[in-house]
């Protein structure tokens, strides 16, 4: 194993990863207005909102095929890049891929078309309806590839079968319902509708800080008003935190965050502040609000939020015992019909993912020393210092989205927002915030979860495929180079986009200065 | 409530289903996209021709993409084996195919000519490139693969990205262009108006229809002379494991015409590649373009049948150990993902034929210059 290719086939997948969902978010969210602003076109009639679905919707197209093209990569890389990982866990982790392509893939792309060419071939309703498939589709595939990665974060209804080398699939409705997808596509699918919804509300904003194209900024601020505060909330509220408590990662993942060293007596505070020290193991200048931790992850003011060392001491216990199914397996490849080692095996099968960890050190874990083990259990910590600092400023954007759509909700409710000059910039210097809260998201979920792959079952460094350095130099230059020519050209497209405003293709409604009232905030 | 076997056979089945899907549909999508530059000389007429398929291939591409995704659930072997084995060829098909849905999309956004030329070549790549690849892997497909199976089943390769590249794939890569090529102008024939980009179209459909016989029949030559195919040694378990290390292979010249003696119904699928083809040029001569399209599509799926029968029970050999070859008994997942994914599909794949089929209804009729020229929403 050349831990060079680990590192390159690492940086390749988050290089792409990453880009891809700099364009998911907007599609998720965007989509979702298109359709409330369609519905509005439809009940009132009114052509202005036609004018200015269409305008976002020509937003939504230039950002959508970067989706596409870039999802394209994501549906092969794990193939290309993580083939021990796609054997190792095909059979469970293939399914909501193939369920995402049967499921949403289809519908969005079949009705995309149709929605950017049916305008004169269908009836109003009927384009409504082809616009709401199209969102469909795209939250139906957040959903299912929110599925597959809520199971790398905890891999319930799968066992290792020896006789096939890899994980199997033992109750799908366990992958199904797992309580951290169900919290993750939540959490996602909101922050997407929070960025889109940051987008038109900043589009907007300059529009009307030109004064220009005055009737469809200020409609098109008071939708996303409304439904940016709707998706902020639920960012927050409804966000990753009721899935933390529930396994040894994820409980490593919040003393991360929480730069935990040590279990703390219940209940925990929440540090707000801090210097984390890794090679100390403590942490310095700490600030923290009595209680508040213990709260949030426990419900409760006796549970303990468990710190870092002693998880690794946990992890300890199960590396060893990981190496007698490690030992297990290896005599029933030679015999598979032995009994005892089958008995074996099944006694210690739980933590065989463990025992692989110390592949990292030796060729063969059985002749780890237990000072081998003792040090190899700390690799189950993951980057402090990153996950730290990611989650704080993480959250910090999330409560200003929350109070950057709480006066916005207001000022349109007053109908206050079109001379409200010092919001208005701020909502344009708001458009970056959203993409950065939600990469830093990933990170922490992607990050957080190391040194697995899949959580307590197979590591990183043993899930790449068997590449050499130059064919990874290779496609990283390649990917790298097309998809920032692409990013260029399509930032150029956006701001042209904006510059010719919505009456590019579609005629003014009503040319005379916007003197209409306003419609009602519910809109 | 299907047996191991039976969901295997089903799921090897299926797969040949979605990969001819993907020709049928997307196929001509990439036809289209080669041809581009040649068949239309001027901004109107490519925009013609961009438009015969801008409503529709978004949809058409998906049966790729759920190829891939199929593959991982039902073939998980296949999946890591033949996309990390074939990684730099799969980069340029993805690096390809990445710059189809810019280009459709970003192409109409500017009218200066320069930036729709660089655009209208960017399109030629993503039509000729995956259709030569996807031939010239199919082509390593049945020489085999050269990687092998360690003890954990990890898979290791011994190849190169120009090693790919024999007599034999080239051949198979060009037959795959050629195929989709004639596809894709008898696409153009139906779809769009009559006139100087309609003859040009037929003009490169009757090249292409001539081709796809010839490279076909010559690719019947080299499996039925050459030193290619593999046969199962031994006794196979239908309903074992999923280990391929537990099938021993032999390298057996002509081996993959064994099915055709022992099964002669399977002769339908090389007799549907042939006999496609020529309807396809009978129609492009009459001005039968139904006709066409019916055999430039018939030809697809006998071309792309032909390939998996011959190689039943193999789905991807390795050349170099004959000990890690992947087949329909040994490549799969376990029966309850089988299970389940069918019933997803049985469920899924009819809603998709109604709503794919609604949409072409919704975008009937052929695309004229007239239309293209006063639509903004068009490309």
């Amino acid at each position: 194993m050349d831990l060079a290719v680990i590192d390159l086939s690492r940086l390749q997948f988050a290089l792409t990863a990453l880009y891809h969902f700099l364009f998911v978010p907007l599609t998720l969210g965007l989509s979702m207005m298109l359709v409330i602003m369609e519905s509005v076109y439809v009940m009132t009639n009114r052509p202005i909102w036609r004018v200015i679905t269409r305008f976002w919707g020509r937003i939504f197209a230039i950002n959508f095929v970067l989706g596409v093209a870039t999802g394209l990569t994501m549906e092969f890389q794990f193939g290309t890049n993580w083939s021990y990982f796609s054997h190792y866990v095909g059979d469970i982790f293939g399914a909501p891929l193939a369920i995402e392509g049967l499921m949403a893939f289809f519908l969005e792309a079949t009705f995309v078309g149709i929605m950017f060419f049916g305008w004169d071939r269908l009836s109003k309703l009927g384009h409504l309806i082809v616009t709401f498939l199209v969102a469909l589709g795209t939250n139906l595939s957040a959903l299912w590839i929110l599925v597959a990665n809520g199971w790398m974060q905890n891999p319930v209804g799968a066992a290792f079968n020896p006789e096939t080398m890899r994980m199997e699939v033992t109750d799908f409705g366990a992958v199904l319902f797992n309580p951290i997808a169900q919290a993750k596509f939540v959490h996602t699918v909101s922050a997407g509708y929070v960025c889109a919804a940051v987008v038109v509300l900043g589009i907007s904003a300059f529009w009307l800080l030109r004064g220009r194209y005055m009737a469809v900024a200020r409609r098109s601020m008071t939708v996303a008003a409304a439904f940016g505060l709707a998706a902020s909330l639920s960012v927050v509220i409804l966000g990753d935190e009721s899935g933390y408590a529930l396994t040894d990662n994820q409980k490593m993942k919040l003393a991360a965050i929480e730069a935990a060293w040590h279990t703390a007596p219940a209940p925990a505070g929440l540090t707000l502040f801090g210097i984390p020290d890794v090679a100390a193991r403590e942490t310095r200048y700490e600030v923290q609000v009595p209680w508040v931790l213990g709260l949030i992850a426990t419900r409760s003011l006796d549970g303990t939020v468990t710190g870092m060392s002693e998880l690794v001491l946990q992890a300890q216990e199960r590396i060893t015992s990981g190496v007698v199914a490690y030992d297990a397996v290896e005599r029933l490849k030679a015999d598979p019909a032995n009994l005892v080692q089958r008995a074996r095996f099944e006694a210690h099968k739980r933590d065989l993912g463990y025992a692989l960890l110390l592949k990292a050190h030796v060729a063969d874990p059985r002749t780890a020393s237990p000072q081998l083990i003792a040090t190899t259990a700390w690799d189950v910590v993951p980057n402090v210092p990153l996950m730290f600092w990611s989650f704080r400023i993480m959250a910090a954007i999330g409560f200003a989205m929350i109070a950057l759509f709480g006066a916005a909700f207001v000022l349109t409710s007053l109908r206050l927002h079109m001379q409200t000059r010092w919001f208005l910039k701020v909502a344009v210097i708001a458009i970056p915030l959203p993409w950065i809260a939600i990469e830093l998201g990933w990170m922490l979920a992607e990050v957080g979860r190391q040194p697995w792959a899949i959580e307590g079952v197979l590591p990183t460094f043993l899930a790449a495929s068997s590449l050499t350095r130059g064919a990874l130099w290779t496609t990283i230059i390649g990917f790298t180079g097309l998809y920032g020519t692409l990013a260029v050209i399509e930032v150029r497209l956006i701001l042209q986009t904006i510059r010719k405003g919505p009456f590019e293709h579609d005629e003014d409604p009503a040319p005379a200065p916007a003197d209409i009232p306003a419609l009602p905030a519910a809109a | 409530m299907f047996d191991y076997e039976t969901l295997r056979i089903l799921w090897w089945a299926l797969m040949g289903v979605l990969l001819i899907a993907f020709a049928l549909t997307d196929g001509y999508d990439l036809g289209v996209a080669a041809l581009l530059p040649f068949v239309a000389k001027t901004d109107a007429e490519r925009r013609l021709v961009i438009n015969s398929v801008g409503p529709t291939w978004e949809g058409n591409q998906v049966w790729f993409i759920l190829g891939g995704g199929a593959i991982f659930a039902a073939w998980p072997f296949v999946y890591a084996v033949s996309f990390s084995g074939f990684y730099l060829a799969m980069f340029v098909v993805l690096a390809s195919l990445i710059l189809r849905p810019v280009g459709f999309k970003y192409r109409s956004k500017r009218p200066d000519a320069a930036w729709r030329s660089r655009w209208d070549w960017a399109l030629f790549v993503d039509g000729f490139v995956p259709a030569l690849v996807f031939g010239v892997a199919v082509g390593n497909v049945l020489t085999g693969a050269p990687f092998r199976l360690d003890s954990d089943l990890r898979a290791f390769f011994d190849g190169s990205f120009l090693g790919l590249f024999t007599p034999f794939t080239l051949l198979c890569g060009l037959l795959s262009v050629a195929m989709l090529v004639l596809h894709g102008s008898a696409w153009l024939a139906i779809k769009i108006e009559r006139g100087v980009v309609h003859d040009r179209a037929k003009r490169f459909g009757t090249v292409a229809g001539l081709l796809s016989v010839a490279l076909f029949a010559a690719g019947w030559i080299f499996v039925a002379f050459t030193d290619i195919g593999f046969r199962i040694v031994g006794d196979v378990d239908p309903f074992g494991p999923s280990n391929p290390l537990r099938t021993t292979s032999e390298i057996a010249a002509g081996a993959w015409l064994n099915n055709y003696a022992i099964h002669p119904w399977m002769r339908v699928a090389p007799v549907l590649g042939f006999g496609g083809a020529l309807l396809a040029l009978v129609g492009i001569h009459r001005r039968w373009e139904a006709a066409a399209f019916t055999g430039s599509s018939a030809s697809a799926i006998g071309i792309i049948a032909t390939v998996g029968l011959s190689m039943f029970p193999y789905i991807l050999p390795s050349s170099i150990d004959m000990h890690s070859s992947l087949t329909v008994w040994n490549a799969s997942s376990t029966p309850k993902t089988l299970g389940i994914m069918l019933f997803v599909t049985a469920v899924f794949l009819p809603i998709i034929i109604a709503y794919t089929a609604w949409a072409y209804r919704v975008m009937w009729g052929r695309v004229t210059t007239h239309a293209v020229a006063t639509n903004p929403d068009f490309y």
